[in-house]
């Protein structure tokens, strides 16, 4: 099943590699990782989504916790919890295609980025499933590329990752 | 006054109370070792490999609950540190390694001796610290200390670039540490801790399954205290012995790949387990789903909670410090008289008495060729059991496990985890250090000693007077064992030619060297060998080719599913007892 990690921990040097290398090295799945320093410097917070049964999951909880700089570690599934992904994709927009990519981003709430002869380049956040549907949706041969985020994710109400 | 990095490091080590570095001087680290020249406060060992100055480090901690410190150069220097290092992180051993770096401006460049350190040793240390900073360095140092001493002990490296040793900075050495991030639990959950004694009282077939977290958190009263209080019986783990006493009737032994009959097959029947400061590993319990096949509520203490629920389910966890929750335990049985139905508890006895009945260790005593075992049991009687044993790895090391009886904590210094031949003999120097007074051997092999066999000058230069027992089979004798088993006695790459005259080898480094090859010079043999107190005596006994370490539990087998010992071949059950081809050596 897909979960959602949020992580905590020291803005350090290496602590970065400590949590790819924990799951590289014990077989773990990482299907997208995000990380940026927080609004108070010295700590960072990771996003991991991956995937596992609940013992698996729950390893990864305890292993992450080992670590001497992650400070704390929630499994966002375990409660309610928005989660968003930014997209940017470059399509070809020429002929017909250029009014239907236009119609699919406004669909979608995508923004155009940037506009050439032949290309636009679309924003689009939501739900990972959200960027994938779009994906699904346009003609696979007018993707020229594309490139994600990967989800970050934040607990509902008053639920709050502090220390 | 500003000092420099590198008297900031011998300082720091002063102010921790260091009593010896295990290490090994080199290009980066040359200040620190100048630092080390001028000061008398700790003493340094020069060995002759960085591996074994790690080993040694290890052993000096295994032996006197103190903290192993090793000091390397950069790049080779630090590689070589690598499987010493790893070799503490799988049986959580404190330990500060300090290794050089180069310069920092020099750091990315692939500059000479040049490894990134705090990288490669990322999955095997508790924690690592590159120091960039020399005014850093004090509290980088105390906490390297701080991490590898508290919560599950482990090796903690600390990479010094040589620019960071040269620099100056104030000293101040922080008195605690403090770190938002990392805080070891201590007490464990009471309403857990009442939930387990509820457990034990109810329990049936109980059995106390002590492992090495009980011998690394001190608790070998508690647990001693609980086994006689409640009249249960006891099992260890290869890293547990000596946490109670190996000769007390209630404890059944070691259990495991190699474990007595009676061990396993009480941990496999029994209805209760109280697993305190054991992970229930593959070498244990092999196969959990045959394990859990036999309905049992599990009880586990453990200081970290990724060791509970990691291959074995368990109904209560508790979280904590080993000796701190059998403590509140014993208090809690003591309050309410809690204890096991005796009814029951007498016919599980019953029961545990007909498994050890059949003696799973009696072996040939009226060979002509020295059995291995009789070299131990033997030693065990001419050292009273008061001995200190490393050991290095393979079927000599599940003897020295079956047949000496460890009576104490702290006497039984092996690499169970990783398993690494050429730990015996460096590790057996730092326990000498640690413990001058009292007799270290070394039980070892004739493969297994050659690994690290340099370090015999080490010994001869700071007089540690090991005592080494070689057995001596000419064959890598765990690997002969399997490729007897399974693999159709082809003995690939096994047989040890070429064998060094150890005699003359330990005489070449100035030691005392003996051959021994009839059973009947054993004992004196040994006797005189411990005569020599402060000689260096390398034992060479040239032992039986074709033993076998009985019982065993092959892989994703399950406990009860032994292959036993010639004797007791008509107990075997299942899929055992296919007719195999013991002990065709040709």
């Amino acid at each position: 099943m897909r979960h959602i990690l949020s992580i905590l921990l020291e803005n350090e040097a290496g602590a970065l590699s400590r949590v790819v290398g924990l799951f590289s090295a014990r077989g773990y799945n990482i299907d997208s990782l995000t990380v940026s320093t927080t609004e108070d410097p010295t700590l960072s917070r990771m996003t991991i989504v991956t995937s596992g049964s609940d013992d698996v999951i729950e390893q990864i909880t305890k292993q992450l916790n080992k670590l001497i700089e992650v400070v704390k570690v929630i499994d966002l599934n375990e409660s309610d919890h928005v989660e968003r992904e930014l997209m940017l994709i470059k399509v070809r927009a020429t002929g017909k295609d250029r009014e239907e990519m236009k119609r699919m981003a406004d669909i979608f709430r995508g923004r155009i980025l940037d506009v050439t002869e032949k290309t636009y380049t679309i924003e689009l956040t939501g739900e990972s499933s959200k960027l994938d549907a779009f994906i699904e949706a346009v003609d696979r041969t007018l993707i020229l590329e594309t490139v994600r985020t990967g989800a970050s994710g934040i607990g509902r109400g008053e639920r709050i990752l502090k220390i | 006054m500003e000092i420099s990095g590198a008297e900031i490091v011998t300082r720091c080590l002063q102010e921790e109370g260091v009593e010896f570095v295990f290490g090994y001087p080199g290009g980066a680290v040359l200040e620190i070792y100048d630092a080390i020249f001028k000061q008398d406060k700790f003493k340094h060992v020069l060995v002759r490999h960085e591996q074994g100055a790690v080993h040694a480090a290890d052993g000096y901690s295994r032996s006197s609950q103190k903290v192993g410190v090793a000091l390397v150069t950069s790049g080779p220097g630090a590689t070589n540190a690598i499987t010493g290092i790893a070799t503490a992180y799988l049986d959580s051993i404190p330990m500060v390694v300090i290794s050089g770096q180069v310069p920092t401006p020099a750091i990315g460049l692939d500059a000479f001796q040049e490894v990134d350190m705090v990288g490669i040793t990322r999955p095997c240390v508790k924690h690592n610290i590159l120091v960039k900073d020399v005014r850093d360095l004090a509290a980088s140092m105390k906490k390297a200390f701080h991490i590898a001493t508290t919560g599950r002990p482990g090796p903690v490296v600390i990479d010094i670039p040589k620019d960071v040793t040269i620099a100056k900075a104030e000293f101040h050495y922080p008195q605690s540490v403090s770190l938002r991030s990392y805080t070891p639990p201590s007490k464990g959950h009471p309403g857990q801790i009442k939930k387990a004694v509820n457990l034990l009282a109810d329990a049936k077939r109980p059995l106390i399954y002590i492992g090495g977290g009980a011998v690394l958190s001190n608790a070998s009263n508690q647990v001693t205290e609980l086994v006689k209080m409640l009249g249960v019986p006891a099992v260890n783990t290869l890293m547990g012995l000596g946490a109670f006493s190996g000769s007390d009737p209630q404890n059944l032994g070691m259990l495991g790949m190699h474990g007595l009959y009676e061990a396993n097959m009480a941990m496999q029947h029994a209805d209760v387990v109280i697993a305190i400061g054991a992970r229930f590993d593959d070498r244990v319990i092999s196969s959990p789903s045959h394990f859990l096949s036999s309905p049992k509520k599990i009880v586990h203490i453990d200081i970290d909670p990724s060791s509970i629920a990691k291959r074995v389910k368990v109904d209560i966890p508790i979280v904590g410090n080993v000796r701190d929750v059998l403590d509140e335990m014993l208090g809690l049985l003591r309050q309410t008289g809690a204890k096991p139905a005796a009814e029951p508890l007498a016919a599980w006895w019953k029961q545990l008495q007909e498994w050890r009945s059949h003696d799973c260790l009696k072996f040939d005593l009226d060979s002509e060729i020295i059995k291995p075992q009789f070299v131990v049991q033997k030693l065990y009687e001419v050292t009273g059991g008061e001995a200190f044993i490393t050991s290095d790895v393979g079927q000599h090391q599940m003897w020295a496990a079956q047949y000496y009886k460890f009576n104490k904590p702290r006497r039984w210094i092996n690499s169970g985890g990783l398993g690494t031949m050429g730990f015996g003999l460096p590790s057996a120097m730092g326990v000498q250090l640690a413990n001058p007074d009292a007799t270290v051997a070394c039980i070892t092999g004739e493969a297994s000693i050659q690994m690290n066999i340099q370090e015999l000058s080490t010994c001869k230069q700071y007089h540690t007077p090991v005592k080494i027992i070689n057995l001596n089979n000419r064959y890598l004798g765990m690997v002969r064992q399997w490729q007897e088993f399974f693999y159709g006695n082809r003995y690939s790459e096994s047989y040890m030619d070429a064998l060094p005259d150890f005699v003359k080898l330990a005489e070449a480094y100035g030691h005392v060297g003996m051959k021994i090859e009839r059973p009947a010079d054993v004992e004196p043999a040994l006797r005189e060998a411990m005569k020599l107190k402060e000689r260096l005596v390398f034992m060479d006994f040239i032992t039986d080719q074709k033993e076998n370490v009985f019982p065993m539990v092959q892989n994703n087998r399950g406990l009860s599913q032994m292959d036993l010992p010639p004797h007791m071949r008509h107990l075997q059950t299942g899929t055992v007892a296919k007719e195999r081809d013991y002990g065709n050596l040709s």
